[in-house]
């Protein structure tokens, strides 16, 4: 019995201990959660870049997120990707703005309440931006743009040579000029220097008469390239002008050292602009609403101006401002300070500048046949 | 590899085609039935089972997919399922995917003939001039490419190969250059060859290795000179590893992406680059179906007839 009232009291002693230990463990993940809370995740679907620390580190460390990219080349790999995923994979999305209108109709993004952006410090000429409002309701949010001009070598070519798309012409230039393989910036440029005023929304004569101008262009060409591969052929030389470009990549390789640069030529440049949106479905509605607010707020302005992978001009003219007192090199570099009379948005208000979008008289297809045909001759 | 099979013809009596070498019939004896021969052991099928589902799940289904998908339309960037032979007339009546097409058979091809041709000279002499030793280490040095990726390969021979680069700069001193030779078919040659030198010469190299050294000997017994003994003995017994070396050059260059675009510069399009236009634009994966598909057909009929000719019996 003794021996019995012993076990007995040690099991009831084991059971006491083991159950104290055993809610001890049980209580350690929230204990943890409450002393070191498990950083929330947040989707981002974007051009490479966007959800790097450097961009969103300060974020992540505020609001206890960490962001989970998924990074794309180019508008139609995003529909693709969100296409191909359920509702509620992304939470945040990147655009360009010819795609906003893609995303909206085949309903992938939410819509958003414009009273909680601050569009009131954006220059007037983003505040209601084309794309992003569908019948007075906003789905998307500007939050970086840029230029494509001539980029060009510059030991090779000079300012004033690089000042007209003719340029690309120059016999000196035969079999140094590059494409950066995209159908859409490259005929838009050409279609500027064809005159035309809307260089989209082109009829079918001046569609045949691009295409024919465009084809006397093949024999100049020396490659078709990436991302990377213009990277590498303007950073070695290889390729002393690049079409379709502009200080997105010209300017990353400046900051490092390359004897390049971007132009926009006398006939008028193209403009690229990349805008955030919900995705539909999100669980985290909120928390990706955070993050436009700060990246378009002057700090994460300030941020996307300077991105490492590659530089943008921002829409918030307090962030022009803020950009010119912790940055100014950069802010003179890119035509971003507000008492320079030929800075960015001066070059938008004096008609230099179109909107890089989808061709509007033809299909896509057509125009990404032609692309196929030309770079096929 | 068959070459293994080669060892058996050291005996001295060359075995009928049907026979296992090595295991040559002693006279009198009747080859046993043919039923029995094929009788399939559990302990067998254990071991094949696996083999047989990877490929049906991971070659066939997929396949039987893709052949699905080169009929389904796309609207408004998104795929729907549907059954439209448009994607074929479509692409096949485009004189841009032919062009194409031939431009990567002819560069293809040459890359098989000139990676054997470059890749026979070095395996020869490791299969038969060099010593045990040396040709282990030769072995590991021909292993030792793979140990680095072939993009980061690729974009090293930029550094050489362009205008302003090394082997342009070195020839510039002798009042040579600058040669172009980045962004043609050179350049893409010269990535064909990083991908498939070291490949083809091990290839090459097991399949010579275990040519039978009595009849090199024989032939120069019988005053056969030394080149003639390489094309008329070590060449047809070493057929079926050098066919299948090429073959593989082949495979691997006529789908190959990285080098016609980084070192090619993507001028003109190769087949590989034509798929990604094609998809990387206006979601047409049902259109780059086709070309895959067309790849796949090429790839098999290439591959039959080089595996026909490797294990073709002489005189016929």
């Amino acid at each position: 019995m003794a021996d019995r009232t012993v076990l007995s009291g040690t099991r009831r002693q084991f059971l006491r201990s083991g159950a104290a230990l055993a809610g001890g463990l049980l209580a350690t993940p929230f204990l943890n959660r409450r002393a070191f809370a498990q950083p929330v995740e947040l989707t981002m679907l974007a051009w490479y870049g966007h959800a790097e620390p450097d961009v969103v580190a300060a974020f992540e460390a505020e609001h206890n997120v960490k962001f989970k990219p998924k990074y794309y080349t180019g508008g139609d790999n995003m529909l693709g990707l969100i296409a191909q995923s359920p509702p509620g994979t992304f939470d945040v999305i990147l655009s360009d703005a010819e795609y906003v209108q893609q995303l909206n109709a085949a309903g992938y993004i939410e819509e958003l309440d414009p009273a909680d952006y601050n569009f009131d410090d954006y220059f007037p000429e983003f505040q209601q931006f084309p794309g992003h409002w569908q019948d007075g309701k906003l789905f998307s949010v500007l939050t970086r743009f840029g230029f494509l001009g001539v980029a060009y070598n510059t030991d090779a070519i000079s300012e004033k040579e690089a000042s007209t798309y003719n340029v690309y012409w120059d016999e000196k230039l035969t079999g140094k000029v590059g494409h950066f393989d995209w159908h859409l910036p490259n005929l838009g440029q050409i279609s500027l220097l064809q005159d035309n005023p809307s260089p989209y929304d082109i009829d079918e004569d001046a569609w045949e008469a691009l295409q024919e101008k465009t084809m006397t262009l093949r024999p100049q060409i020396g490659g078709f390239f990436d991302y990377g591969g213009t990277f590498s052929s303007l950073q070695n030389g290889q390729m002393l002008a690049m079409a379709g470009i502009g200080d997105w990549i010209t300017g990353t390789l400046e900051r490092n050292g390359a004897k390049v640069r971007s132009v926009i030529p006398e006939e008028g440049g193209l403009q690229w602009t990349e805008s955030f949106s919900i995705g539909k479905g999100t669980a985290k509605a909120d928390l990706a609403k955070k993050w436009i607010q700060y990246i378009t707020s002057p700090e994460g302005q300030v941020k996307s101006a300077t991105m490492a992978a590659y530089p943008a001009l921002i829409p918030n003219k307090d962030g022009w401002e803020l950009l010119a007192t912790e940055d100014p090199a950069e802010a003179k570099r890119q035509g971003m300070l507000l008492d320079d009379p030929n800075n960015a948005v001066e070059l938008i208000r004096k008609g230099r500048i179109k909107y890089r979008q989808l061709p509007v008289q033809q299909s896509l297809e057509d125009w990404n046949d032609f692309w196929s045909d030309y770079k096929g001759a | 590899m068959t070459a293994p099979s080669r060892p058996g013809l050291a005996a001295g009596r060359v075995p009928a085609r049907s026979e296992t070498p090595g295991q040559v019939r002693p006279a009198g004896v009747q080859p046993a039935p043919e039923r029995e021969r094929k009788t399939v052991s559990v302990y067998g099928l254990t071991f094949s089972l696996p083999m047989l589902l990877w490929q049906l799940i991971f070659f066939l289904a997929p396949l039987l997919f893709l052949i699905a998908l080169s009929f389904w339309t796309v609207r408004n960037f998104r795929m729907e399922p549907d059954f439209n032979p448009d994607n074929w007339s479509r692409m096949l009546g485009r004189s841009v995917f032919w062009e194409a097409y031939l431009r990567t058979l002819l560069l293809s091809a040459s890359a098989a003939i000139v990676t054997s041709a470059l890749a026979f000279p070095a395996s020869y002499a490791i299969a038969f001039k060099l010593s045990d030793t040396a040709r282990r280490w030769a072995i590991f040095l021909m292993v030792i490419p793979f140990f680095t990726s072939y993009l980061v390969r690729v974009y090293s021979w930029q550094i050489f190969l362009s205008d302003n680069g090394i082997i342009n700069a070195a020839l510039a001193p002798l009042g040579l250059g600058p040669f172009p030779m980045l962004n043609s078919d050179f350049g893409t040659m010269v990535g064909y060859l990083t991908l498939c030198l070291p490949l083809v010469i091990l290839l090459q190299l097991f399949s010579l290795i275990f040519v039978d050294r009595n009849l090199v000997e024989a032939a120069h017994n019988l005053r056969c000179g030394r080149l003639r003994t390489v094309f008329e003995v070590v060449v047809p017994a070493a057929r079926v590893g050098l066919t299948i070396a090429a073959l593989f050059c082949f495979i691997l260059t006529f789908g190959d992406f990285v080098s016609p675009l980084y070192l090619g510069g993507g001028d003109p399009p190769t087949l590989s680059i034509l798929i990604t236009d094609t998809t990387k634009s206006g979601q047409q994966w049902p259109r780059a179906a086709v070309v895959a598909l067309v790849m796949i057909a090429t790839l098999l009929v290439i591959a039959f007839a080089a595996v026909r000719f490797a294990y073709r019996e002489r005189g016929r």
